[in-house]
């Protein structure tokens, strides 16, 4: 039996990663993988074989043997007609289809949670509270002081989310409420841990208490559909349903160490 | 007669060419002098802008600082290595790397000098606010400037007549050569840290700082009483430096110098100038082996290429903890800063930094790989090549992939995975999934070099069958530990995470490698050879994989000198003095890897010229020839 070449094997193991990318785990694990993120991993796939057939000399010329029969051999001209005509056919395919015009625009740049500027004042309404290195939920030091005033705080804040923000946020909070399918971006997640370990108190109740007009002007254009939920709920509310979110989902917020 | 008319014409075009290209030089500068020179807040450079210019000349300067701090380290370590084995190929390599130095070392002076006079041109007011509070350091720096000169003569040019019974005191000028230039080095991060974060904490300051701050403090906020202002105030608490409005410096110099990133920046440009130097020296050995033409300079350029590299490893180790170490501080002066850094402004400059790192560590496992081609005996451990490229490749993957994906992703493919984040590789964009995969990538590392040590020798203890079921058993407890502290990670908080898991994952990794490190040693102590090395006989891409990684560390630190920079955004000292220049806002990635670019180019050119000097210079003479082409694998320890 002839023996498969090192050229076919590794070209197999490429053709076997990108299936298994892009339809084992974009299609019966999980959801699919964005085409620029399997690029590159792709291209890390072939790195790897490159480094395995070139740190040996042997290896190596192995590896080339049949690109260099299928360029010189005598006996390889079929093969080198069928590569003539089937690659400039895959390079206009190629072309074709990054130029042809979709109706698939480019994903919406906007970022999820930006930072706020860095001479940043947290307000509610005109109200200086102080800065957002600094200022703490009020109602924190409560978990370990007065737990059962800490309960009422936090089952006011669950009753502010079931009032205003399960609608986008859904019930189990994990951003897909009734009207989440309509918006993009899609609300937060607070079920992702990356999202409430990430930031600090005082982060979310500027997102909330500002909502989508209030985020800065270096990321614009914004389109957000949070209100801004300071025109609605009393600075209170808002500290109790930040409280509720760790509560529920078991994460906590994001803290500096001693200094803070 | 023809000929000489034609000749004259050539002349005339030629000196109508110049004037034509001085009168664009001439309309080009210009408008630089008509400014204000007296009292002018900035002052525009001509044709490139104030901030290219001081951005070229500083990063410049600091690769070429890097080169001439990093290399003194391992020279006097390699010469003491040469001392005590009595092994004169060491001693020679070191005096090879002293010699790049020296022409590295005037072209570092001359770019510090261009950096200063376009600070001063450009920046007068910055220049100004910096030096009223750093005068005294600059007067140290000028100090130890000369001390490194005067050490670097006498240790270079007092090389041959400090051998033999003076060896010893040539070894206290390398040791002594080495302080001049860390000190230095501590001076001047002292300015540019301070820029970044101007606060120190609060159990750092003296007591006459202590009260300027309280009442500084109290005559913003009249409504607070003095014990409520120090309410809640521990020694930790990050205290600024500077008057809120005024901006007038409130502290002393020590306390400005012992700001919150300086120690940091110190320890990370440390091991980083280490990795560096490392890598140039690897750079030009490749280089010198590539155009060698006998089998003896080969063989040199070979073995010089194996140590350049081995000690940007070890260098190369120890970054990736210190730089987390540098993004905690970060982190804890300003979190609104860390998160610029990590979340947003600068989040995909660190995917492209991932790129990179990973990059320099399958270039130098790559390198040790072909290396275990010289060695009989290196045979048996190609079989486990595959899995551990696999296992590498696999981290990096984990270790490049963004968390937010919006801005590489059609709308269809945001739809497709819910939002910004992949519902389940979203996970790998998250920091206890990408330390987690940096130890392991250290480890990997750290097994190539541990097969590359023990390629060609045969050990002779009787415990050997023992001793690598406790090292694989080491190796897969550690790799565990690593991994399930990773995914721990996902549920703790942050601060947890940051103070306690990650601190933990490093420990393993490197109590992984000291502990199999040792019980090697002992295991391999008297181990019988069974093959040699034949140096000279590397694959010529081995030697360009030495050249990548020189590249890749020079961009790298290019790239994160930007993001060093760029942290302050609109500033030039944080929350101090407000940048007002035309150059006040943030250059975008894509300007930042264009410009890092240019420099790359140019700081190769001059580096390739300073190497070619010494090619120059050496032409007429015979070619050094240290080494045998074979050597035993036991040689080389």
């Amino acid at each position: 039996m002839k023996r498969v070449s090192l050229f076919t094997i590794c070209f197999a193991i490429f053709i076997a990663c990108w299936v298994f990318l892009r339809f084992v785990i974009g299609s019966v694990i999980s959801v699919p993988i964005p085409s620029s993120v399997i690029s590159m991993y792709m291209g890390l796939v072939l790195i790897a074989i490159l480094v395995h057939v070139s740190v040996e000399d042997s290896r190596f010329r192995e590896f080339i043997r049949p690109i260099h029969e299928t360029l010189v051999d005598e006996n390889r001209k079929n093969r080198r007609i069928i590569l003539a005509v089937l690659i400039p056919l895959l390079l206009l395919g190629y072309t074709y289809t990054n130029i042809a015009q979709k109706a698939n625009p480019a994903g919406d740049p906007r970022v999820a949670h930006p930072v706020p500027p860095s001479e940043f004042k947290l307000t509610y309404k005109d109200k200086v509270i102080g800065t957002m290195q600094e200022v703490e939920n009020p109602h924190r030091h409560l978990e370990k002081d007065k737990p059962e005033e800490f309960k009422s705080h936090v089952e006011n804040g669950r009753r502010v989310y079931y009032d205003n923000c399960f609608y986008c946020h859904g019930d189990h909070l994990d951003g897909q409420g009734h009207f989440a399918h309509g918006l993009i971006p899609l609300p937060a997640n607070f079920q992702d841990p990356g999202i409430i370990p990430n930031f600090q108190e005082a982060f979310f109740f500027w997102r909330i208490s500002k909502g989508g007009p209030g985020l800065p002007p270096a990321g614009t254009p914004w389109n957000s559909a949070m209100p801004v939920w300071e025109e609605v709920l009393t600075e209170d509310e808002i500290w109790d349903v930040i409280l509720f979110l760790s509560q529920y989902t078991g994460h906590s917020y994001r803290t500096f160490g001693e200094g803070h | 007669m023809r000929c000489c008319s034609s000749l004259i014409t050539k002349k005339r075009i030629y000196l109508i060419l110049s004037f034509v290209l001085l009168g664009f030089v001439l309309l080009a500068i210009v408008p630089a002098f008509a400014q204000d020179a007296t009292e002018a807040e900035y002052r525009p450079f001509p044709l490139i802008g104030s901030r290219n210019a001081a951005w070229i000349a500083a990063q410049l300067h600091l690769l070429f600082g890097s080169f001439i701090l990093g290399v003194p380290m391992f020279a006097v370590i390699i010469e003491f290595i040469g001392w005590k084995t009595k092994d004169e190929r060491y001693d020679r390599m070191a005096k090879e790397f002293i010699k790049l130095c020296m022409g590295a070392f005037s072209t570092t002076a001359l770019l510090g000098g261009v950096l200063v006079f376009i600070l001063v041109w450009c920046y007068p007011k910055v220049l100004n606010k910096l030096s009223g509070i750093f005068g005294p350091t600059m007067i140290f720096y000028v100090v130890l400037f000369f001390g490194e000169t005067f050490t670097l003569y006498l240790y270079s040019y007092g090389w041959d007549r400090m051998q033999g019974r003076f060896k010893w005191v040539h070894l206290v000028l390398g040791v002594l050569l080495n302080v001049w230039g860390t000190a230095i080095m501590f001076v001047s991060n002292t300015w540019l840290t301070y820029q970044t974060s101007p606060a120190t904490m609060f159990g750092k300051l003296s007591d006459k700082t202590k009260e300027a701050w309280v009442e500084n403090s109290l005559a913003q906020n009249p409504e607070l009483t003095r014990a409520e202002l120090l309410e809640g105030v521990t020694d930790k608490t990050v205290i600024p430096l500077h008057n809120e409005t005024t901006g007038e410096f409130l502290g002393n110099v020590w306390e400005a110098v012992n700001n919150f990133t300086w120690m940091p920046i110190n320890i990370h440009r440390l091991i980083g100038n280490i990795a560096f130097g490392g890598s140039i020296v690897a750079a030009y050995a490749a280089f010198r082996y590539l155009v060698a033409k006998t089998k003896e300079e080969k063989a040199h350029y070979d073995w010089m290429g194996y140590n350049g590299n081995f000690i940007a490893l070890c260098g190369l180790i120890p970054l990736p903890f210190a730089g987390y170490w540098l993004g905690r501080e970060i982190y804890i002066f300003n979190n609104t800063m860390g998160i610029n850094m990590m979340g947003n402004l600068f989040s995909w400059l660190f995917i492209i930094q991932a790129v990179m790192i990973g990059v320099l560590f399958i270039g130098a496992n790559y390198y040790l790989w072909s290396g275990m081609g010289r060695i009989q005996g290196a045979e048996k451990y190609a079989r486990y090549r595959p899995y551990m490229i696999t296992i590498i490749v696999i981290c990096v993957a984990i270790w490049m992939t963004p968390r937010t994906l919006s801005t590489i992703s059609s709308a269809s493919e945001l739809s497709a995975m819910g939002g910004a984040n992949h519902p389940h590789l979203g996970f790998f964009g998250l920091m206890t999934a990408k330390n987690t995969v940096v130890n392991i990538v250290i480890l990997t590392t750290f097994l190539s070099f541990l097969f590359y040590r023990r390629s060609g020798k045969t050990p002779t203890a009787s415990w050997k069958g023992l001793g690598n079921i406790i090292i694989s058993a080491i190796f897969f407890l550690g790799v565990v530990s690593i991994v399930v502290i990773g995914i721990v990670g996902f549920a703790v908080e942050t601060d947890v995470r940051v103070n306690v898991l990650t601190p933990w994952q490093v420990l393993v990794a490197l109590g992984v490698m000291v502990v199999v490190t040792v019980v090697d040693i002992f295991m391999y102590r008297k181990a019988t050879t069974s093959g040699t090395i034949k140096w000279g006989e590397m694959t010529e891409r081995s030697q360009y994989v030495l050249i990548l990684l020189a590249i890749t560390f020079t961009s790298l630190m290019g790239l994160m000198g930007y993001a060093r920079s760029g942290l302050r955004e609109g500033w030039h000292i944080f929350g101090v003095q407000k940048d007002t220049s035309v150059d006040a806002y943030t250059p975008a990635l894509g300007d930042a890897v264009n410009m890092v670019a240019v420099i790359m180019v140019i700081f190769f050119a001059l580096v390739g010229f300073i190497f070619w000097l010494g090619l120059w210079g050496d032409k007429k003479k015979q070619p050094a020839v240290p080494i045998e082409a074979e050597a035993t694998a036991e040689s080389d320890d």
